[in-house]
């Protein structure tokens, strides 16, 4: 098949000369940060690292890390590197105070983003001349956002149906004829089965491809869309932290993800040392942000295990590759698209007077996801009356969606029935079986 | 004058009532009234025993989440019609009844049956005011 892309000569580089394009962008890239970000300034200053001690990207090593811990220390503006006057956007993450993250845009940041999701459209035979349905969440969530900028760069007629309403889905997809689908494959799983259930066979259905991202997806469940759906699916990743969907992209050959390196760098590291791994190793993503202006993370740790690979792709792309993420170094959870700490949940019960016996239940049914949370009933809560027990249910499930953003069901349970190992309740049962 | 219902929290899957009862049994407990709640996920036993300070004890060490709750008992004649009236009473003094369940009764012309309400001293005058009798801890600890 003939190969498009939407960058060539960047999407084709050779990898002497994209070396030397990174280097040059991270030697402005840490000027750019010590001078503008106090915040990183001091974590430099106390590793003795100084701007001139990186000269080229073999240099990157010598930075500093970034981690969750210092985006929540320096909520919101303490990595901010451009004043505010020249930022037009902010995206953040779900979550508590605590955890949320806000990344702050200036318009080349946008531009670059956006760039980075339309080589993902085209690398997944996009042009000017389809429809592409935007079904991912369009708000702070960088998913509608992302593939909805990266659609107008290639040229789609985009329709940004944001994420729900599966009626209405349905209805422009076939009105309007759309070739392109962009979502969480969860979603694309529910759409197919929807449209599967109203009598549509693939072959009725214009679609042509998929662009699938923020959860984890397994290669069976990959068949199933493009089964259902008559299409190829192709999975894309990214994160708010760095910059949203379109970090790293697939191509035709669907194995591992292209990453956009001319903006994020990525380096896989022991996670418990910190020490760079060699290529192939698996270990801990981190990524650097080479030409972002207004929040550019310097070597920030994704908490991913992953794997990079620098071997020559079918499609005639240079970019490095990276595994599907095959798990991580916290407890996160991706539940429905959603980042979800257990802590989170901790809080919640901490907030409403239960004592923080708990288990999340993850699994996956018919393609979506299920969230169950069980929760030990406490002698001061406890009622004989079932209606009253039925509403402290559902009143926590309301509080953990306010917290997460996803609503969980909330079951309480008595006292001491979470299963136990070494004296602690087991937290999470994650049954999804997705690595 | 109001008895004494222990309140049992379980989940609801099998056997969790027999290990209640089996334990209680261990101790010679007699099980006077039993009544059972449940939703999908947890159930909640209600429970008029012989003893139950013993059964509060015996449970309690076995790790179950129980309370005591107040119940009125109410004795009715074993007739068509004497529990509707019973509960008229009740609802002519706008006194909502929760939940109720009946007695194992083993006397020939009387059922015993138990209430939940939110204020047993007013729903206790009234029944008796109308008739009705009511029943005792030691009553039930007699039969």
């Amino acid at each position: 098949m003939t190969q498009n892309y939407y960058q060539k000569e960047i999407e084709t580089m050779p990898y002497e000369e994209m070396k030397k394009l990174q280097s040059e962008k991270l030697v402005k890239q840490v000027k750019h940060v010590y001078e503008n970000v106090p915040y990183y300034k001091n974590l430099m200053d106390e590793k003795g690292v100084k701007p001139e001690d990186i000269q080229s990207i073999d240099d990157l090593h010598k930075l500093p890390f970034l981690t969750k811990a210092d985006l929540r220390d320096a909520y919101p503006y303490g990595l901010l590197a451009k004043p505010l006057d020249n930022c037009v956007r902010i995206q953040s993450t779900s979550g508590t105070t605590g955890r949320r993250v806000v990344a702050f845009y200036t318009q080349k940041d946008i531009d670059l983003w956006e760039d980075c999701c339309a080589r993902a459209i085209v690398a997944a035979g996009g042009t000017n001349k389809d429809v592409c349905q935007v079904a991912y969440g369009y708000g702070l969530f960088t998913g509608g956002p992302g593939l909805n900028g990266g659609s107008h760069k290639v040229g789609c007629l985009t329709l940004p149906l944001s994420s729900g309403n599966t009626e209405r889905q349905i209805q422009f997809m076939t009105d309007l004829q759309a070739t392109i689908l962009c979502c969480t494959p969860s979603y694309a799983a529910y759409i197919g089965e929807t449209l599967k259930e109203q009598g549509y066979k693939p072959e009725d259905i214009p679609l042509k491809a998929g662009i699938f991202g923020a959860e984890p997806w397994t290669e069976e469940m990959r068949r199933g869309i493009e089964k259902v759906l008559g299409i190829k699916a192709y999975d894309i990743y990214g994160l708010t932290e760095i910059t949203g969907p379109g970090v790293s992209f697939e191509c035709s050959e669907q194995t591992d993800m292209h990453v956009n390196e001319d903006h994020f760098y990525a380096e896989i590291i022991d996670p418990e040392t910190g020490e760079v791994l060699p290529e192939g190793s698996k270990g801990e993503l981190v990524f650097t942000s080479l030409d972002k202006e207004a929040f550019p993370l310097l070597r920030y740790r994704t908490r991913d295990i992953c794997v990079l690979t620098r071997k020559k792709c079918s499609c005639g792309r240079t970019l490095i590759k990276m595994a599907k993420p095959m798990g991580r170094t916290d407890d996160m959870l991706i539940i429905r698209g959603v980042n979800v700490f257990p802590s989170q949940i901790e809080t919640v019960l901490l907030n409403e007077g239960y004592d923080p016996n708990y288990q999340i239940v993850v699994d996956r049914v018919k393609n979506n996801d299920t969230f169950d949370v069980n929760v030990e009933m406490t002698p001061e809560k406890f009622t004989d009356k079932v209606a009253e027990i039925v509403a402290m249910e559902k009143s926590l499930a309301a509080a953990m969606k306010t917290m997460l953003g996803i609503n969980p069901s909330v079951h309480l349970v008595p006292p001491k029935s979470i299963a136990r190992s070494e004296g602690k309740a087991v937290r999470v049962v994650d049954k999804r079986k997705l690595i | 004058m109001a008895i004494k219902q222990l309140t049992v929290f379980v989940e609801n899957k099998q056997g969790t009532v027999v290990s209640v009862t089996k334990l209680l049994s261990k101790e010679n407990i007699n099980i006077r009234a039993l009544s059972i709640a449940e939703t999908e996920g947890f159930g909640i036993l209600r429970l008029i025993v012989n003893d139950e300070a013993t059964a509060v004890k015996t449970l309690a060490n076995e790790g179950y989440l129980i309370k005591i709750t107040e119940v009125v008992g109410v004795k009715i004649g074993d007739t068509p019609g004497k529990l509707s009236e019973a509960l008229e009473v009740l609802d002519n003094s706008e006194i909502n009844v929760e939940y109720l369940y009946a007695f194992m009764a083993r006397t020939e012309k009387h059922a015993y049956v138990v209430l939940r309400v939110e204020d047993n001293n007013k729903a206790e005058d009234v029944l008796e005011a109308a008739g009705f009798h009511l029943v005792t801890d030691a009553d039930v600890n007699k039969l």
